[in-house]
């Protein structure tokens, strides 16, 4: 059928001059410039504007385009305006930097894209036909140099024939170095089309939430109708549209609805349902996506309108939707038609001329011919006729069919070629008989149908159906669950049919939601059937579009084909059709069309067009919303937060904790000095550590004991009462996920602590273990990390600081090594103390209710004074754990077993616990495996790095000399060297062994040997004090 | 997504942590040989279509749950609470 | 046909008229020795080496849709070799080394442009960690460097220095990463094997195997049965499906990962980068778009599209690490199926069905992995021994308790 039509207009085209009965020669819009001069003219005076419009007249708004200044009014858009005030060239296509104006009256415009606003809140690529027109608003043309009439660039177009679909996968290739020093610096210097300020976004943006039964997305006739009808049954309405004005395509036509203007009764509408409380209405909000369950993804642009957001106010919100139901009426889409030089600047889709002169005043041209295929398109001619713009002539390629009255209508022919490089001056077309004439216009409006807006009902992978009558694919009926579809997104093209639609879909999800349903009262409209005949492109020599600003044209679908580029997502991918930024909403079904011609199938048997999210480009900040700079996750502050800052304590990040990493003293230079007076102090006198990060978890039930033998490695429930014991945790697969200390305070009631780090995944697999494993054991969890604030205090004085704060008697002989119990502190705080130690120093852990524990800290400190007690921080929380040989997060990567860590003796072969018995699989059970060893450099004052691989003297660095690497390393202020902790290869049986610490980043090597980990006390004496 | 909690109703999938297959409740007893600990832990059936799935409560009330759920269309047909479908499955202490 | 300058430059003058299909459509034939089902990138780079360099011939690619249409088509474009483990550096090293020869070995641009990655650190602990990794590339032969936070700001002076959550300490930068247009992989391939007579067979969806005695004969299709002595399986994402149809269950999970680009902007950003404090990793393609991406939504999946939570997630990590793309917009999501494994590592394996081998197991790796996974494939097929670079990806490793596990995150596909 395609084929038909287009080959019978298949012919040459040519391209000429001036053309012949131009009756304006010396417009400057005729001498090449397609900007017009003069400054500041009011738009008002402009031969463009006409009357009537949804503008306001009685204000004047001031903007500068490219520098220029022009005047518009408040209700336009930067595209309407600039017409407004004859400027028609509004940028260059990407590849070809090809003069473009504007295409389309909406957001599916692939032409005008400006760089909007300047300094940080320049934003690339908006496109003028759906920015809101402000005093003040500058925009500037893009991908072009020096200027938009004058591109240097615009030579690719001359080299056309060179820069075909895909020529850069045939060449660039010799000599291979030259591609990334010249050709791609090259090709990257020209790529993108705006450019980012790379300044940080000054703007904020917000998030929300909200709920209804029904969401409509679009509020032509169909969806106000929908909302008016589950608004009325008293359903909890949201209606959003992308526009800033409610009505859709009712302000773009002069057609009746009810009896009055279209427009007008759109606006009584919006007017009864802003009066409905569980009715909201949304404007300048896109609904850009669909997802799982009935939640819809949408942006509402808050502040785009203004020269900058209100102060305290966001520029946009991204609202997610939780939407019972959902009604899109997001209408249709026109589609042009292909022919040679069908991307000058002037030819535009019929239904956007027509808007442009309806709801803006602006008359697209002086004098517009159009080149339609069906009935719609005429209505543009109707509407110029009527608001007095010359209308040259109607090029109709359909024979048959009535004329227009008083209008020039040409049937059975098609326009053939275009002149005017900077802008429109006329066009060649051809007809039935085959003659060639040439009408000289400054405008072309253009119409091949209309493609119902489906974007949204694929993005669950849909694929829409093909509709013969209207020559366009419609939502497929297997969408996403709860979306109906009303009006001309459903293929129903008439003003009656959406208003119709749109009630009885509403009245469908009423009838779902349990709601009454209305009786739908239709004000009368048109219900014109859809006459159409296609035409997808006019053959003949020279280059016809298909993505206008990808520049993709007919020739290149040919090539595609003939390459067996030939299913739709192989054209797509080859060509980069649809690809821009409009996603191919004009351009999409026309390659689709050409590439069903070259194959003979139809268009069905071709493909489909799929939509991916978001319909329409979304801000980056609007989907990160708060979650940026400092505030991109939260703060979690210790209870001794506010007192350490009082100290001046440096903070570090752990994981989301702000922990205190060291507490610089007057004099001190460098960290290593606090931190190395940190350790001494606390080896010699007595040390104050915030532990309340660790995780806690209380476990409690008369099977509590049973339960931790089961998810340790070793054995609890043999622990007495008042005992800790340390405990490691494997996963299933039997490697260590986690290792701390768990005390047993009752005989139903142990107290289980974690690392930091996996304080929540520990207890997300305890939880697993016992609802999931073992669902009736007598046992409770609860996590009480943030409940308790707990310290860790070390060091010989420890004892006898804690004895000034505890209430019970904490001497060797009541409180040993490994005790614990319920205490009173400060008398009669109720509190927790636990004998255990991190640093090798007799050491306590205290724990107070979390809202004591600043005061708890600052009671030891000032009890603490004449002990000698000081802070420290997690710096030198790592080098007292190194010295002593403790692991930490370094060791317990999540690839390491109890015997990597020499700890295999641990895991007990006796009971069934997580992970016993993979742990013991050949490749794990190794003997010759990883062990975890002690590091001391052979030279003291030899600078170890951690991450250095350990390489044996004399073998070449290479990864089969690799016998392992560095995982933590520390300066020991008590041994006067660096001191490390390794996993060695066969480490067990390798301690005095001389190795080399390699790190090949930074090109050193230091000389090591092997020793235990344990460097200071290895015997444990100073814990047992 | 939004999963039908079987106790607080429709929540959104974002309060919940995915774990994976709902065989992960049949492990195996004792100390069972290291063959039915592999298949166990390692070895899914993977389908496209339903799946049962454990899901856990974790930014709410901590229960895990078995959602029933098409991988093709992320459509969820059920939710039950994985301590129930664990005795079911004869595990109890 | 050999593309080259000149000849676009004849091409050009002449119509454009000599260009022939980029590889023929032809019918299946009733048998092959070696048939590949999955006309991805891996399954084409597969045929096109056991053609090419292994010299096998009745070579056939089987794909259920249009080739290059799964993920292939569907990533970030990365490359790289900085991995930390011995199973898997070596192999992706080799990959590296593929890359870097690979269009003058097939003739056709792909695009592998090695503008470096950089990823970042911002903790002490993730240092040492990317030190340790660094060494183990440079130990396996690639290159690496760790640059100080000043160094990173020279290479990128608009990332968020200045009032981060998770300060910026400096970043493991391997110079020979970067990225490839993932498109021309798949059709270069493509066209390579083509060109080797391998017959490359679209819309044929395998629907079964004919096994007997524990031996594969051929596999059922949806244009009939056609025999085979060899048969190769790779269909990352659906590979348990396939494999199924063998009576196999495999350690792997199909998860959805989200993919991400801007509108065109004009160039800023150089290289590969990866955030370490969030989920996202971003580079700029030739054309101008921001390409990035993050974490898999992290349920089972098949649908090729994932959900606003992540889409969220990934655009705060941007935002985080990169405020200036507050007003640059996101043009498109996608999404596609991984296979994630059980230790975050793929395989290259016989399967217990003489003559039936798999490659699977992807996780986030498979594009980079395309060449060598495919040579390494061929080599399995052809001599039935392991690459020496791919021993380790083994099926049987989780019995042996030889994991792979970069990432220490264990059994649990979602978290690789």
């Amino acid at each position: 059928m395609n084929a038909r039509v287009s080959g019978t207009f298949a012919g040459q085209g040519e391209l000429f001059g001036f053309v012949k009965g131009d009756t304006r020669p010396h417009d400057p819009r005729y001498s090449g410039d397609g900007v017009r001069a003069g400054q500041g003219r009011d738009a008002t005076s402009t031969p463009e504007r006409l009357p009537g419009g949804l503008i306001d007249r009685s204000r004047s708004l001031e903007f500068a385009f490219d520098g220029r200044s022009y005047r518009g009014h408040p209700g336009d858009t930067l595209a309407s305006a600039l017409l407004a005030n004859g400027v028609r060239l509004m940028g260059r296509s990407f590849k070809y930097h090809r003069p473009r104006g504007v295409l389309t009256a909406g957001s599916e415009e692939p032409n005008a894209l400006v760089e909007l606003r300047s300094g940080a809140r320049q934003e690339p690529n908006s496109r003028a036909t759906v920015v809101e027109l402000f005093h003040g608003l500058e925009a500037c043309s893009q991908n072009r140099w020096p200027s938009l009439a004058f591109d240097v660039m615009g030579i690719n177009d001359l080299l056309s024939p060179f820069l075909t679909a895909g020529f850069y996968y045939k060449t660039f290739m010799w000599p291979a170095a030259f591609w990334e020093t010249l050709y791609e610096p090259v090709i990257r210097r020209a790529a993108g089309l705006g450019s980012l300020s790379r300044a940080e976004d000054p703007d904020c943006y917000d998030k929300g939430f909200l709920h209804a039964d029904l969401l409509v997305i679009g509020s032509g006739p169909a969806g106000l109708m929908a909302a008016r009808t589950a608004g009325r049954a008293g359903a909890r309405v949201i209606l959003m549209d992308e526009d800033f004005v409610l009505g859709g395509r009712l302000n773009a036509e002069t057609l009746s609805v009810g009896g009055q203007m279209g427009s007008a009764w759109a606006q009584s509408v919006v007017a009864e349902l802003s009066a409905l409380p569980n009715v909201r209405l949304m404007t300048r909000t896109t609904v850009f996506g669909v997802f799982d369950h009935g939640i819809y993804g949408a942006v509402e642009r808050v502040a785009d309108h203004l020269p900058a957001p209100e102060a305290g106010k966001p520029r946009q919100i991204l609202w997610r939707v939780y939407a019972r139901q959902a009604i899109l009426a997001a209408g249709a889409v026109e589609r042009p038609i292909a022919f040679r030089n069908n991307d000058r600047p002037g030819i535009m889709l019929a239904g956007a001329v027509r808007t442009y002169a309806n709801r803006w005043g602006v008359a697209a041209g002086r004098r517009v011919a159009l080149f339609v295929n069906n009935d719609d398109g005429l209505r543009t001619a109707r509407d110029l006729d009527a608001a007095g713009v010359d209308v040259a002539a109607v090029i109709d390629a359909r024979a048959e069919g009535d004329r227009l009255p008083g209008i020039r209508h040409i049937k059975g022919a098609v326009v053939t070629d275009a002149a005017g490089r900077l802008g429109l001056r006329g066009v060649t077309f051809r007809d039935g008989r085959g003659r060639e004439d040439r009408i000289a216009c400054d405008c072309l409006a253009v119409s091949s149908g209309w493609n119902p807006a489906v974007a949204l009902t694929s993005h669950q992978s849909a694929r829409p159906v093909w509709d013969e009558s209207i020559a366009a694919f419609v939502p497929s009926p297997n969408g996403p669950k709860g979306l109906k579809v009303a009006g001309a997104a459903a293929g129903v093209m008439s003003t009656h049919g959406a208003l119709a639609t749109g009630a009885a879909r509403a009245n469908d999800v009423l009838e779902e939601l349990g709601l009454p349903t209305q009786k739908p009262e239709l004000p009368e409209a048109e219900d014109a059937p859809v006459r159409l005949s296609p035409l997808w492109h006019v053959s003949g020599a020279g280059r016809a579009w298909v993505d206008l600003q990808n520049d993709v044209t007919v020739k290149d679908v040919r090539l595609a084909h003939q390459e067996n580029f030939r299913s739709v997502e192989h054209l797509k991918r080859y060509t980069t059709l649809g690809m821009a930024t409009d996603q191919g909403k004009t351009s999409n079904m026309l390659g689709l069309a050409v590439m069903a011609e070259l194959t003979g199938k139809s268009i069905p048997e071709t493909g489909t067009t799929m939509f991916r999210p978001p319909y329409t480009p979304v801000a980056m900040g609007a989907l990160a919303g708060r979650s940026r700079g400092e505030d991109f996750k939260p703060r979690r502050l210790t209870p001794s937060h506010r007192w350490a800052a009082e100290q001046g304590a440096i903070f570090v990040e752990a994981g989301l904790w702000m922990r205190a990493q060291w507490f610089p003293r007057p004099g001190e230079t460098t960290w290593r000095q606090s931190v190395d007076r940190e350790v001494l102090g606390t080896r010699k006198g007595v040390g104050i550590c915030d532990v309340t990060t660790l995780g806690k978890i209380d476990i409690q039930g008369t099977d509590a004991g049973v339960f931790l033998d089961r998810v340790y490695a070793n054995t609890f429930s043999t622990l007495p009462v008042g005992k800790v014991r340390y405990g490691i945790m494997l996963r299933e697969d039997g490697i260590v996920i986690d290792d701390g200390t768990t005390a047993r305070l009752g005989e139903h009631e142990y107290i289980m602590t974690t690392t930091t780090a996996n304080a929540v995944p520990v207890f997300r697999h305890l939880e697993f273990c016992r609802q999931c494993l073992w669902p009736d054991l007598d046992i409770q969890l609860i996590s009480t990390t943030e409940a308790w604030a707990q310290f860790s205090v070390a060091g010989p004085n420890a004892r006898r600081l804690l004895q000034r704060i505890v209430d019970q008697d904490i001497s060797d002989a009541a409180f040993p090594y490994m005790a614990c119990a319920n205490v009173t502190v400060c008398g009669g705080l109720r509190g927790r103390l636990f004998r255990i130690s991190f640093s090798g120093e007799l050491a306590y852990e205290v724990a107070v209710p979390a809202r004591y524990g600043d005061a708890l800290v600052r009671e030891m400190m000032a009890q603490g004074q004449d002990l000698g007690v000081m802070p420290y921080g997690t710096e030198a929380l790592g080098v007292l754990r190194v010295e002593k040989g403790h692991i930490a997060g370094n060791e317990l990567n999540g690839q390491t077993t109890a015997l990597n860590l020499g700890l295999g003796k641990m895991v007990s072969k006796k009971k069934d616990a997580i992970g016993m018995v993979l742990s013991q699989r050949e490749e794990l059970a190794r003997a010759d495996g990883l062990r975890l060893v002690g590091i001391r450099p052979v030279d003291p004052k030899a600078v170890l790095e951690a991450g250095s691989h350990l390489i044996a003297a004399g073998r070449d660095p290479v990864a089969a000399n690799d016998d392992g690497w560095l995982t933590s390393v520390v300066h020991s202020p008590h041994l006067g060297h660096q001191i490390a902790l390794a996993y060695l290869r066969n480490g067990a049986s390798r301690l005095g062994e001389r190795l080399r610490a390699v790190n090949l980043l930074a090109k050193t090597e230091v000389e090591v040997e092997i020793v235990s980990p344990h460097f200071v006390d290895p015997e444990g004496e100073r814990l047992r004090v | 997504m939004l999963i039908p909690h079987p106790i607080l109703g429709l929540r959104d999938a974002q309060e919940f942590t995915y774990l994976g297959d709902a065989a992960l409740i049949d492990r195996p007893d004792g100390l069972a040989n290291p063959e039915a600990f592999h298949d166990y832990l390692y070895l899914r059936d993977n389908p496209a279509g339903i799946h049962r799935e454990l899901w856990f409560h974790e930014q709410g009330d901590r229960s895990w749950i078995v959602v029933t759920r098409n991988t093709v269309t992320h459509e969820i047909l059920g939710a039950v609470l994985a301590q129930d479908v664990a005795r079911a499955r004869g595990r109890s202490r | 046909m050999r593309f080259s300058a000149l000849r676009v430059f004849r091409e050009a003058l002449t119509g454009h008229k000599g260009w022939t299909p980029t590889w023929r459509d032809p019918d299946p034939q009733p048998s092959y020795d070696i048939i590949i089902v999955g006309g991805g990138g891996h399954g084409l780079a597969a045929a096109y080496y056991l053609a090419k360099e292994f010299r096998r011939a009745r070579i056939a690619v089987l794909e259920r849709g249009w080739i290059g249409g799964g993920n292939v088509g569907r990533n970030t474009t990365i490359i790289r070799s900085n991995y930390l483990l011995d199973g898997n550096q070596p192999f992706y090293e080799f990959s590296m080394k593929l890359w870097e020869g690979l269009e003058q070995d097939f003739n056709y641009n792909a695009m592998v442009s090695q503008r470096g990655i950089l990823n970042l650190f911002h903790t002490d602990a993730q240092r040492d960690a990317y030190t340790r990794r660094g060494n183990a590339m440079i130990l396996h032969g690639a290159d690496a460097e760790l640059l100080d936070r000043e160094q990173v700001r020279a290479m990128y002076p608009f990332l968020n220095f200045d009032h981060a959550r998770f300060p910026i300490k400096g970043g493991l930068l391997q110079r020979r990463g970067g990225t490839a247009r993932h498109d021309a992989v798949a059709w270069g391939y493509a066209r390579g094997a083509d060109e080797h007579g391998v017959d490359i067979i679209q819309n044929c969806a395998v629907t079964g195997f004919r096994i007997r005695n524990g031996r594969v004969l051929g596999v059922e299709t949806t244009r009939g049965y056609i025999g085979a002595l060899k048969v190769g399986i790779a269909v990352a994402g659906n590979s348990s499906t396939v494999m199924a149809m063998a009576g196999l269950r495999l350690p792997i999970e199909s998860h959805v990962l989200q993919a991400f680009v801007t509108e065109g902007l004009k160039p800023v950003i150089d290289g590969v980068m990866t955030f370490g404090a969030g989920h996202f990793y971003v580079s700029q393609s030739d054309k101008g778009g921001l390409v990035f991406g993050g974490d898999i939504d992290g349920y089972n999946s098949y649908a090729q599209r994932g959900n606003l939570p992540v889409i969220e997630d990934v655009a705060e990590g941007g935002m985080a690490l990169m405020p200036m793309i507050g007003r640059a917009r996101l043009l498109r999501t996608w999404g596609g199926i991984m296979d994630m494994s059980m230790d975050g590592s793929p395989f290259i394996d016989r399967t217990p069905v003489e003559g039936l081998y798999f490659n699977g197991g992807w996780c986030y790796g498979g594009f980079k992995a395309t060449p060598a996974s495919g040579y390494c494939f061929a080599h399995l097929i052809a001599r039935d021994e392991p690459h020496p670079t791919a021993v380790a990806y083994r099926l049987d490793r989780f019995r042996r308790g030889a994991m792979i596990d970069e990432k220490g995150q264990g059994a649990q596909p979602n978290l690789h």
